[in-house]
């Protein structure tokens, strides 16, 4: 909407051929038409939401006490970032990050690189890869806890040195263990895809150059194919990354919190919406907000994400 | 290459890997939709019902008779069909811009999208649970349709975008130099054209509205607009101690249903969409 009203401005700074200027302005006016609903709905929902939350952020306000609200400066965020808890589901949020994108890159690329391959059956594993990325997270979160469970589960059965009525919910390490094979699970098929649709676009002619001037395998994986997928790589770690840091609902199926496996998401969810604290809750959001700020600023610049192929300007 | 026997083995292995991988944990859950309540309620460890434990299709009648769950599909099939819808007309309209027009604010939707597709909605459930509350969309159909299309529009955006560079677009001159109305060249060159990456972005956006979880606890409150996720992770039955696991993969089965069968009948529109999006330079 905004954008509409600034379109003049634009418009008499190249007026050279008068037909010319009159059709890139219409093109403009309509391009501009066009876009404005998509952008209008994006940012009513993110943008003006958010900017309230900070607002909201800066007063005590409950919703238990609606009248003793009142306005408290930073006090919130003091009082969230000297809270051991906050640190604890930070820890907890950054170490499921780290474990589930290096378990989905690794994996997700072995199964890329054999769908790349395979001839026979293609159509059948394509369409099985789709399945986990379908499969709706909650109902993928039931089917691991009950997998775990020890008395109606089969896992204890099936893995060796693990004792029949071992408990994978009552301790942290196990539990979020339980909740990461359920997110690899689910997001390692749309990872592969990812990189598959890298690895097609490495030449095949340079990796039979390669092969000719004598290249072993290991040597060509690491020097042919794996440079050429850079860009494609970093895509899909950005991505994932930033989705595996959002983690909520696998969380809130399998443990619901319970043995510290809370992740940020989940204390800002449990503060607004089970304890109706909004001012609190609106500065968790906050910080949710900016951490998921620092870690993509922090993965382009470390890894030199390429984000104009991502947003296909390249 | 790929000619050694060697290779073949590893390939076939690494095929049947994969297969396991994905289809296992589907394999376990309508397995355990078979355990009969009882034989739950008792612990029947094993990935198979166990002897006497077989609860044929009760579990599946039991979950269809739950008026709750039903109406829970109900709303997941209307919000996220009418979400999707909404999405993919917005999308289509802002995609043709970005593919073919020249304008300012190019760059300010395409950052938009991106920033957007990498929030964090819980960040969001706060301030909307309020704003709804205030302005009565809370526990609404719009209220979680206004969401879903924020969120999955820049996904359609890519998607279409991608699509549309695509599109040998001189056609429609071609066909209009050849005799045809510009309704014509329209309908008969460029719809069947642009049809498939608009199919794609609307199978894409329905996947994500159908998966939601997040809005769909927070946003609602009773069975009036609560959509199935939301609906599974509330649903105890009588014991909270006990979930009553096998009813509750009974339900399972019967949401991902839909997920399936689109799968089945649309593999290769969705790969393509998929992988169009992130990777297309």
């Amino acid at each position: 909407m905004s954008a509409t009203t600034t379109a003049p401005a634009g418009v008499a700074k190249t007026p050279k051929s008068k037909n010319a200027s009159d059709r890139s302005v219409a093109e403009n006016r309509l391009g501009m038409k066009l876009v404005a609903p998509a952008l209008v709905v994006m940012l009513f929902v993110t943008a003006f939401p958010m900017l309230q939350a900070l607002w909201l952020s800066l007063s005590n306000y409950a919703l238990t006490a609606p009248d003793d609200r009142s306005f408290v400066g930073a006090q919130n965020y003091v009082t969230a970032l000297s809270d051991p808890l906050f640190w604890r589901t930070m820890l907890v949020t950054v170490g499921i990050m780290v474990v589930t994108v290096f378990f989905e890159l690794v994996i997700g690329f072995v199964f890329a690189l054999v769908m790349h391959r395979v001839i026979f059956a293609r159509g059948i594993i394509r369409t099985s890869i789709l399945i986990p990325y379908g499969v709706i997270t909650v109902v993928s979160g039931f089917a691991w806890q009950f997998a775990f469970s020890s008395t109606n589960g089969f896992v204890n059965a099936w893995v060796p040195f693990i004792e029949d009525n071992f408990n994978w919910f009552g301790e942290q390490f196990p539990a979020l263990f339980a909740i990461c094979v359920s997110e690899i699970w689910k997001t390692t098929p749309f990872m592969s895809l990812l990189l598959l649709a890298g690895l097609a676009q490495v030449s095949e002619d340079m990796i039979e150059a390669a092969k000719v001037d004598g290249a072993t395998w290991w040597q060509r994986m690491w020097k042919v194919i794996l440079p050429n997928m850079r860009a494609a790589i970093m895509v899909a770690i950005l991505f994932r990354a930033l989705d595996a840091f959002r983690i909520f609902d696998n969380i809130f199926v399998m443990t619901g919190g319970a043995v510290n496996t809370e992740s940020v998401s989940f204390l800002t969810y449990r503060q607004v919406i089970e304890q109706f604290q909004i001012g609190m809750g609106s500065a968790l959001s906050v910080l949710l907000f900016l951490s998921v700020l620092v870690i993509a600023f922090g993965i382009v610049k470390l890894f030199r994400v390429d984000l104009a192929a991502a947003r296909q300007e390249g | 290459m790929g000619n050694t026997p060697l290779r073949k083995v590893g390939i076939a292995l690494g095929a049947a890997l994969i297969l396991i991988w994905c289809l296992l944990p589907v394999a376990w859950i309508i397995s355990l939709s078979f355990k009969s309540q009882e034989s739950i309620t008792n612990g029947s460890p094993g990935f198979f019902p166990s002897e006497g434990g077989f609860a044929g299709w009760d579990n599946y009648v039991a979950a269809w008779d739950n008026e709750q769950f039903r109406r829970a599909i109900f709303n997941s099939i209307g919000i996220s069909l009418i979400a999707t819808l909404l999405s993919v007309i917005v999308a289509t309209l802002a995609a043709y811009a970005i593919a073919r027009l020249e304008f300012r604010g190019k760059k300010l939707v395409l950052s938009t999208a991106l920033a957007i597709a990498m929030f964090p909605v819980v960040s969001l459930v706060g301030p909307l649970f309020d704003m709804w509350r205030a302005i009565g969309l809370y526990d609404t159909w719009p209220g979680l349709i206004i969401p879903y299309m924020s969120f999955t529009l820049p996904l359609a955006i890519w998607t279409l975008a991608a699509f549309f560079r695509e599109i040998p677009w001189e056609m429609e001159q071609a066909a209009q130099v050849d005799g045809a109305t510009s309704w014509q060249a329209f309908r008969k060159v460029i719809v069947p054209l642009a049809a498939p990456g608009v199919f794609t972005a609307a199978i894409l956006t329905f996947f994500f509205a159908w998966n939601d979880f997040v809005f769909g606890i927070s946003l609602t409150s009773t069975e009036a607009a609560r959509p199935i996720p939301a609906s599974l992770s509330f649903f105890v039955g009588s014991d909270p101690f006990n979930r009553p696991a096998s009813l509750l993969a009974a339900g399972a089965v019967i949401a991902t249903l839909p997920i399936i069968v689109i799968v089945l009948a649309f593999q290769r529109k969705i790969v393509a969409g998929l992988t169009s999006g992130a990777v297309k330079g």
